[in-house]
């Protein structure tokens, strides 16, 4: 007996020692269409697509795979079934080439020795079809994250899947790179391959989806048509509100310059960057990802050395060789890596919210636990951090949460000027919004606020200003308003269109 | 929640119910094992490694590794014994002199360490080899005895019953906690070795706190060597040989991680010091030959730890 659905999972039940995180829900995918899975953090996704992947048993409800009730057994199995996933944190071998990780635990051979020479015929073949010309001996290390994406596409396509799983693909990778990426979705599912797409990006769904499922809170909300839903109703399904409470902006009145930056350059990265920032403002900084954004504002908190160039505050000259002089001078940046530049995920929350402010509580160099204690609980209901309590391990929350520890480290120095790097990537549309607000809130108290970010609603809805680069370079600095559109914002990302003052602003 | 909380109790106990299975075993097997003068002796033993894997615990912590304290204790004992043989001075120049001997060794291994970005197991090795070395060179290689009364009373007399050393350590025992839970310089320490990155760009001088705590194991290194010398009244260059390995197998049985850094503390180092002389002593007791005894302390090393991580993870 056939059925239009290649996939139908019904009623699926799961729980956890006190927790329900699956309660009836259920998944029915179509051969060869784009099923995007949406659902804030916690929604209960991941245990879905563990429980597709062998590794979880439900406790209920049915898996049907091509009209068959079926069982799967371990994430073997659900290969052999037919499933592929791609995690969102890739996992490749960084010193061996393309095909070596292609067929990495399934390597071909030819007698006792390994067949190399048809491991990369095959791998030639499987890219050259996913149209992405390289060299199969190539090291993964030489990759970009986008590239290694697409040999883990490869890797999936090798096992002969027909449903691959997606879990956030585009989280780290450029606007151009998700256009590709589309295009390779797009051949894969004209090939009759169904993808699951799991994202948090709203217009990412539109763009390349067909069918939208939403879970929240372990509970199946609904399955829709892309064609029979608006973006306000599938906010409204994901976060049971609506969307104009996402981005809490209102316009603030500028105040006066506290940044300024005149010529600054730095070799490979940037280069004759000049403009400037006001008390009371958010600066959106647009631009692709390798535009040199980061880098023009990790030297400007000093983790990196411009080559050239001056830099003011508060019409005083300053040049911070270390991030511990740009926060004694007030200037904090939350990086764009959290795991990696953020966070100690092996401490407590309040060993992590503490840790650039030791000096400022405890001049004496002597540490009072209470008062830690105290600050700690403060921040945490501050930054709606979402815990026991302060002496949790950060290692231990989620995305969302772990964000709002940074913040919350940040903001606890005190800053007059604060960068927030790529602020809400990889979190979840509710926690989002509540840093939005953070972010207004901090403008209202007249700090500066520079937001670098690479998703256009947030650049659109949040910036007083917004300033874009391209290459390394200023193409335009305009104030934002109901005329600015996405489109706009682009073409300066791309450089196709500059602003003629742009170059020049001061 | 309540049982959650004995439950992460027995989970931080773990390593002291080890610790006390141990006593009783050795207890029933040997009872003189109980007795006063041989838990003062116990402790006593323990003291040099307890000092100097204070030293080392707070490099582990760091993220790094200390391969040079026995050599760096012998060097400093030496040298300290050959000043007061030479010269005669007041005991506490004698001391100053082993103290900066080791205190230099380990400001060396730290400037190299945060500045010149090599991994501290090169670093600590070469300068194992470099400290060894000058002790051998120093003393022309032969035992430096005849040291002054003074100098020796640091490792063979008592205060009030308690003998020096024991004091020693206990002071040496304080110190390492304040500094670890009660000043601003031990939470930095922590975010270090937690994720250096991060320690960096929140604004922590990461280079200085390096340069402090290799510093501080090197004194922690002289100190021990001063204490042996006194003890067994000679300077001896071939002296602590394989103490570093004690010092870390102290640390890592206290629940200091080697993989991942920022974990570690004064109290678990101490019962790690403590399992190590127990065992040794309680063999020692029960007539149990050396050969044996060190296949017993290898296996307690991976055993203790094995049972540690079970758990944790």
């Amino acid at each position: 007996m056939s059925s239009e659905y290649i996939l139908e999972m019904t009623g699926i039940i799961k729980h956890f020692p006190g927790v329900k995180a699956l309660d009836g829900v259920s998944l029915k995918v179509k051969k060869g269409e784009v099923h995007a899975l949406m659902g804030e953090n916690g929604a209960g996704k991941s245990t879905l697509m563990k429980v597709l992947n062998g590794i979880y048993r439900p406790d209920g409800g049915s898996i049907r795979l091509r009209g068959e009730d079926v069982r799967i057994l371990n994430p073997n199995d659900a290969i052999k079934k037919g499933f592929a996933m791609i995690h969102q944190e890739l996992t490749p071998v960084p010193h061996m080439t393309i095909a070596e990780n292609i067929f990495l635990g399934k390597e071909k051979k030819k007698g006792f020795f390994s067949d190399d020479r048809t491991m990369v015929k095959d791998t030639q073949e499987l890219l050259d079809n996913l149209g992405f010309y390289f060299n199969p001996r190539m090291r993964m290390a030489e990759l970009s994250v986008s590239q290694m994406q697409i040999v883990e596409i490869a890797k999936a396509v090798s096992y002969n899947a027909d449903i691959i799983i997606m879990d956030e693909p585009t989280s780290a990778i450029t606007e151009n790179e998700v256009q590709k990426l589309f295009h390779i979705i797009r051949d894969l599912t004209a090939k009759g391959v169904s993808v699951i797409y799991i994202t948090h990006k709203m217009d990412e769904v539109f763009q390349i989806a067909k069918h939208v499922t939403v879970l929240r809170d372990g509970q199946y909300i609904g399955s829709k048509p892309i064609g029979a839903i608006t973006s306000e109703e599938l906010v409204n399904m994901l976060v049971g509100r609506q969307l104009n409470e996402i981005f809490p902006k209102e316009r603030q009145k500028k105040g006066e310059i506290i940044l300024e930056v005149k010529g600054l350059s730095m070799k490979n990265a940037y280069e004759n960057v000049s403009f400037n920032a006001r008390k009371g403002e958010i600066l959106g900084v647009a631009g692709l990802v390798g535009a040199g954004r980061t880098e023009v504002f990790e030297t400007i908190a000093g983790i990196r050395k411009a080559s050239a160039g001056e830099m003011y505050l508060n019409g005083n000259k300053k040049q911070f060789t270390s991030p511990n002089q740009a926060i004694t001078n007030k200037v904090v940046i939350a990086t764009e890596d959290r795991k990696g530049f953020g966070l100690f995920l092996h401490l407590k929350i309040k060993e992590n919210i503490m840790v650039s402010s030791y000096p400022k509580f405890f001049p004496a160099h002597i540490i009072a636990g209470k008062k830690i204690n105290t600050v700690c609980d403060e921040e945490m209901s501050k930054f709606r951090i979402k815990a026991a309590d302060g002496n949790q391990l950060v290692g231990n929350l989620s995305g969302g949460n772990q964000q709002k520890v940074v913040l919350s480290k940040v903001m606890l120095t005190d800053p007059d000027v604060v960068i927030f790097d790529e602020p809400t990537r990889g979190i979840d549309i509710g926690a989002k919004s509540e840093i939005y607000k953070l972010m207004t809130n901090l403008a209202q108290e007249g700090k500066c606020v520079i937001m670098i970010s690479s998703e256009m609603t947030e650049i659109l809805g949040m910036s007083d200003r917004i300033m874009v680069m391209c290459e390394g370079r200023i193409t335009g600095v305009i104030d934002n308003t109901e005329d600015v559109t996405q489109d706009m914002i682009f073409q300066m990302a791309c450089g196709i269109n500059e602003m003629p003052s742009a170059g020049t602003n001061r | 929640m309540d049982s959650k909380k004995v439950l992460a109790f027995i989970n931080k106990a773990k390593i002291i119910i080890i610790f006390m299975v141990m006593c009783i075993i050795l207890s029933i097997l040997a009872p003189s094992f109980l007795s006063g003068t041989n838990i003062i002796n116990v402790i006593r033993q323990i003291s040099i490694i307890c000092i100097i894997s204070m030293g080392s615990m707070l490099i582990i912590i760091t993220g790094g590794i200390d391969l040079s304290p026995g050599s760096v204790a012998a060097v400093s004992g030496v040298a300290a014994a050959l000043f007061a043989t030479q010269f005669d001075g007041p005991v506490v120049l004698t001391l100053l002199v082993g103290l900066l001997v080791g205190g230099g060794c380990g400001l060396f291994n730290g400037i190299i360490v945060a500045k010149g970005k090599i991994p501290a197991f090169i670093v600590t090795l070469g300068m194992s080899e470099i400290a060894r070395g000058i002790a051998y060179v120093i003393s022309d290689g032969k035992p430096i005895s005849g040291i002054s009364k003074g100098f020796r009373a640091i490792g063979r007399s008592s205060i009030a019953g308690v003998p020096v050393p024991i004091v020693i350590m206990i002071i040496i025992l304080i110190v390492t906690y304040i500094l670890t839970r009660k000043l601003i310089v031990g939470k930095h320490i922590y975010a270090v070795g937690g994720n250096q990155n991060a320690a960096r760009v929140s604004g922590i001088n990461v280079d200085r706190i390096l340069i402090l705590v290799y510093t501080y194991a090197g004194l922690m290194a002289g100190l021990g060597g001063l204490v042996l010398t006194a003890r067994i009244s000679t300077g001896h260059p071939n002296s602590a040989n394989g103490y570093e390995l004690d010092a870390i197998a102290a640390t890592v049985i206290g629940g200091t991680s080697l993989s991942t850094g920022g974990i570690g503390s004064v109290f678990g180092t101490l019962i790690g010091a403590l399992i190590i002389g127990v065992l040794n002593n309680g063999l020692d007791i029960m007539g149990v030959s050396a050969y044996y005894q060190q296949i017993a302390k290898g296996l307690i090393i991976i055993i203790t730890v094995l049972m540690d991580r079970k758990e944790t993870n």
